[in-house]
């Protein structure tokens, strides 16, 4: 009897992972030619396969031990118009995304297009007449802006860096941004530690918005800033958007936020997407169980709730980046994985459309395994 | 309530022992700076039973930390040392005044009737030592007992707050540990001597959504297990409502609106605690267009507003006759059964507001 069970059990497991595995290849296949299947519109930003390993080394010569794994392998286009929300815990490799998409950083494997052009490797020099197009707004209002400069050395930074002079002079041409973000023309002269917190990231989106981008990306944006000036910043970045047409990648941790301002969501654990989908989908019929876990998990201001709710409480914390689990990434702390899911990893997959999720076992899914989406 | 500002510490005259376990009377912290007098917190009063958990939430400098360290007696340790802080008012712990009370007894009493919880673990922890020593140290100062008793109670106290393996890790140092564990690792001292009364100041603000899950998760287990009173101080609304009881809502050092939390959260009073509902998205309901933020930035506490605190930023400064707004300091006053706010419109004007402008938004 328990021989039986066991041998359907192997042949089972030894089926599936092969059917996983065709899956996968023809899928992936698939994903890089039409990416996201639901639009025609040529995306404004490519990435395949987008890694950042940081080496660590050890001793005087330098030897390479390990690798941060911050980013490793990673799939998603930006539409023109559209704010795509990227969000996870810290140290998930939110960040290392930003900067490589700005090339800030220089992607270690995988591609990054921009606008149909490779500029996965692009040397400064090549890279500067992009740096008009995509710019970016950082986390902290307080470290990013040098207090020694005017508000107005600051904001026209751009400008002198590019070599570029604004029809009308680039004293004009500040003022007039600082009134577009709801500063007054009058601080021109004024230095940082004049500012709050809120005025200061406000400087800082005049600043990325002087050369007129068409790609902006934010790291935690508001993060930094008091509940009532979050609200301000999150209101002036929404109708910077519509007036400007500007493209959005904003990054954060807080999943309130993301879902307030995003058109579409990619979820990350570890250096991967584990879930990719537009913003109604992601929070009613969340498919991963990382995803549906972290939205379980957030707080909510409502106190006749709390005994109502219910909440998935994963347990421990998340596995280093030098050394993620074999497999799935989240099957440490997963309460659904199975064996496969320790030697298999699951791609990421359109299980619905406009809807990818990489498990093999997902929540709300319309068939219980992937295999069967193909 | 008199407005005496002048600085007797301890200044107890009328004052009677209190019902309540923890009582605040009209407590004022200010401190003398190159700038001004800084009135961190200006007139403050509440009360705190055993079992109950009161949250205080905020704008960041609006007096909570202060308040906190106030409670924990630290202002004074601090005053003399650089005699700077000048703190009036009553602090009563079970029927014992504390501003006025011999530092050394106040020590005394904490750690072991009252402990506290930062919102940084390792300035709490020592680089140095293990974590186990620490926490065999917090609990040999107010217990004769040998080393080795008090290891087993580390031990214990670790598995209690969820440390895998803590006979192990115990003799592992802060930096060993994750920022979760390392918050555990806090929790766990500070509850070695199983307090009455456990401030947590910020106690999930570092950490990640999935772990602060788990940390409130552990201080609602512990309250209910020890009947401790818990105050839980964050800028964070969604984390309040999650444990607290009461709700307490500083601006510009003071309180603007205290009352149970239920209460607070669905018929708030105050323009302030509107405006933090509006700022915030909201997971747990339809998307809306906009958020409603708060017009300008927080008050400068050198050079407070007169009147309402709160005039500069309020959209219904104007409504309330005479000015009244920008020259009297509106009162706490009580509406409802024990909820109280402080605002120069009538209750009714308040409520109509609430329902018909802005609850309807939210
Ligand atoms: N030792 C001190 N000397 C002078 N001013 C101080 C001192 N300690 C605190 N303050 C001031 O008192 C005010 C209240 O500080 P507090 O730390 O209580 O704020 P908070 O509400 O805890 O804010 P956050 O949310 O940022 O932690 C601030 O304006 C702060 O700068
Ligand atoms: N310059 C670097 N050298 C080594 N490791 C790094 C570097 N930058 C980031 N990392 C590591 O890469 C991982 C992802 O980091 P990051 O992208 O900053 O995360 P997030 O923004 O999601 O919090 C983390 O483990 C981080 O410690
Ligand atoms: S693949 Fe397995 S371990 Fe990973 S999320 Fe899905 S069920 Fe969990
Ligand atoms: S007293 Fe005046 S300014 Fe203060 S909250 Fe009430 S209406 Fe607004
Ligand atoms: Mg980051
Ligand atoms: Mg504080």
């Amino acid at each position: 009897m328990t021989e039986t069970t066991e041998t359907t059990k192997t042949a089972e497991t030894s089926e599936t992972t092969k059917t996983t595995k065709t899956a996968e290849t023809s899928e992936t296949t698939e994903t890089t030619g039409t990416a996201d299947d639901t639009t025609q519109v040529e995306p404004l930003l490519r990435v395949r396969g987008l890694v950042r390993h940081f080496p660590i080394t050890k001793g005087l010569l330098k030897r390479k031990v390990g690798a941060v794994q911050a980013v490793d392998g990673i799939d998603f286009d930006v539409r023109p118009g559209e704010t795509l929300g990227v969000v996870g815990e810290s140290g998930c490799g939110k960040s290392t995304t930003g900067r490589l998409i700005t090339r800030l950083d220089e992607p270690t494997g995988g591609s990054i297009e921009f606008q149909g052009t490779d500029i996965t490797h692009l040397s400064q020099g090549k890279l500067r007449p992009m740096r008009r197009d995509i710019q970016m707004i950082f986390q902290d209002p307080y470290g990013s802006l040098n207090p020694r400069h005017t508000i107005g050395a600051i904001v026209s930074t751009p400008f002198r860096l590019q070599g570029v002079e604004p029809e009308g002079g680039v004293k004009k041409e500040v003022q007039r941004l600082l009134e577009l973000v709801g500063l007054s023309p009058e601080h021109y002269n004024r230095y940082p530690h004049e500012f709050s917190g809120g005025q200061r990231q406000r400087i800082g989106i005049a600043r990325a918005l002087a050369l007129k981008p068409k790609l902006v990306v934010a790291d935690e944006p508001v993060s930094a800033l008091d509940v009532s000036i979050q609200a301000q910043v999150v209101n002036l970045m929404d109708d910077l958007q519509e007036e400007l047409g500007l493209t959005y990648v904003i990054i954060a941790h807080d999943l309130s936020v993301i879902r307030h301002v995003s058109d579409r969501i990619a979820v990350m654990y570890l250096g991967k997407i584990v879930e990719l989908a537009d913003r109604a989908s992601l929070y009613e019929t969340p498919m991963h169980p990382y995803t549906t876990a972290l939205l379980s998990a957030v707080p909510v201001p409502d106190p006749r709730r709390r005994t109502q709710r219910e909440r998935i409480l994963l347990k421990g914390d998340v596995p280093s980046p030098i050394n993620p689990p074999s497999g799935c990434r989240f099957r440490t702390r997963c309460w659904k994985a199975t064996e496969e899911c320790a030697t298999t990893e699951p791609p990421l997959v359109a299980l619905r459309t406009g809807h990818q999720v990489a498990c093999h076992h997902p929540e709300n899914a319309p068939q219980e395994r992937p295999v069967d989406a193909t | 309530m008199t407005d005496s500002s002048d600085d007797k510490a301890g200044a107890a005259e009328a004052a009677k022992a209190p019902s309540a376990f923890l009582e605040v009377r009209d407590l004022k912290v200010h401190f003398p700076t190159d700038d001004g007098l800084v009135k961190s917190v200006d007139g403050l009063t509440f009360s705190l039973e055993k079992g109950k958990t009161l949250g205080i939430v905020g704008e960041s400098g609006s007096g909570k930390s202060v308040t906190s360290l106030a409670v924990m007696g630290l202002h004074r340790a601090a005053r003399r040392e650089r005699n700077k802080v000048r703190m009036s008012g009553e602090i009563w712990l079970d029927g014992k005044e504390l501003v006025g009370a011999d530092p050394d007894e106040v020590r005394r009493l904490r750690g072991r009737r009252m402990a506290m919880i930062f919102q940084d673990p390792l300035s709490a922890l020592h680089p140095f030592y293990t974590v186990g020593n620490q926490i065999v140290e917090a609990y040999r100062v107010h217990h004769d007992v040998s080393r080795k008793t008090a290891r087993k109670r580390a031990v214990e106290m670790l598995d209690r707050v969820g440390i895998p393996q803590p006979d192990k890790r115990v003799d592992d140092h802060p930096h060993q540990f994750s920022g979760g564990m390392r918050q555990r690792a806090m929790i766990a001292m500070a509850l070695v001597n199983n307090p009455e009364l456990l401030i947590a100041d910020e106690p999930t603000t570092a950490l990640d959504v999935t772990v602060q899950a788990q940390i409130l998760d552990l201080i609602r287990d512990l309250q209910k297990e020890f009947g401790s009173a818990v105050i839980l101080i964050t800028h964070d609304l969604g984390v309040v409502a999650e444990l607290a009881d009461d709700l307490l809502v500083m601006y510009g050092g003071r309180c603007v609106e205290r009352g149970p939390s239920e209460k607070v959260f669905s018929r708030p009073q105050h323009p302030y605690t509107w405006g933090l509902l509006g700022s915030m998205p909201r997971i747990d309901r339809d998307q809306t267009d906009r958020l409603i933020p708060v017009k300008g930035s927080p008050p400068s506490l050198i050079n407070v507003p007169s009147g309402c605190a709160f005039n500069p930023r309020c959209p219904y400064a104007d409504v309330p006759a005479d000015d009244l707004t920008r020259t009297v300091r509106p009162e706490l006053r009580e509406a409802a059964d024990g909820h109280f706010s402080a605002c120069h419109m009538a209750p009714e004007e308040r409520e109509r507001i609430w329902t018909e402008e802005i609850a309807p938004k939210l």
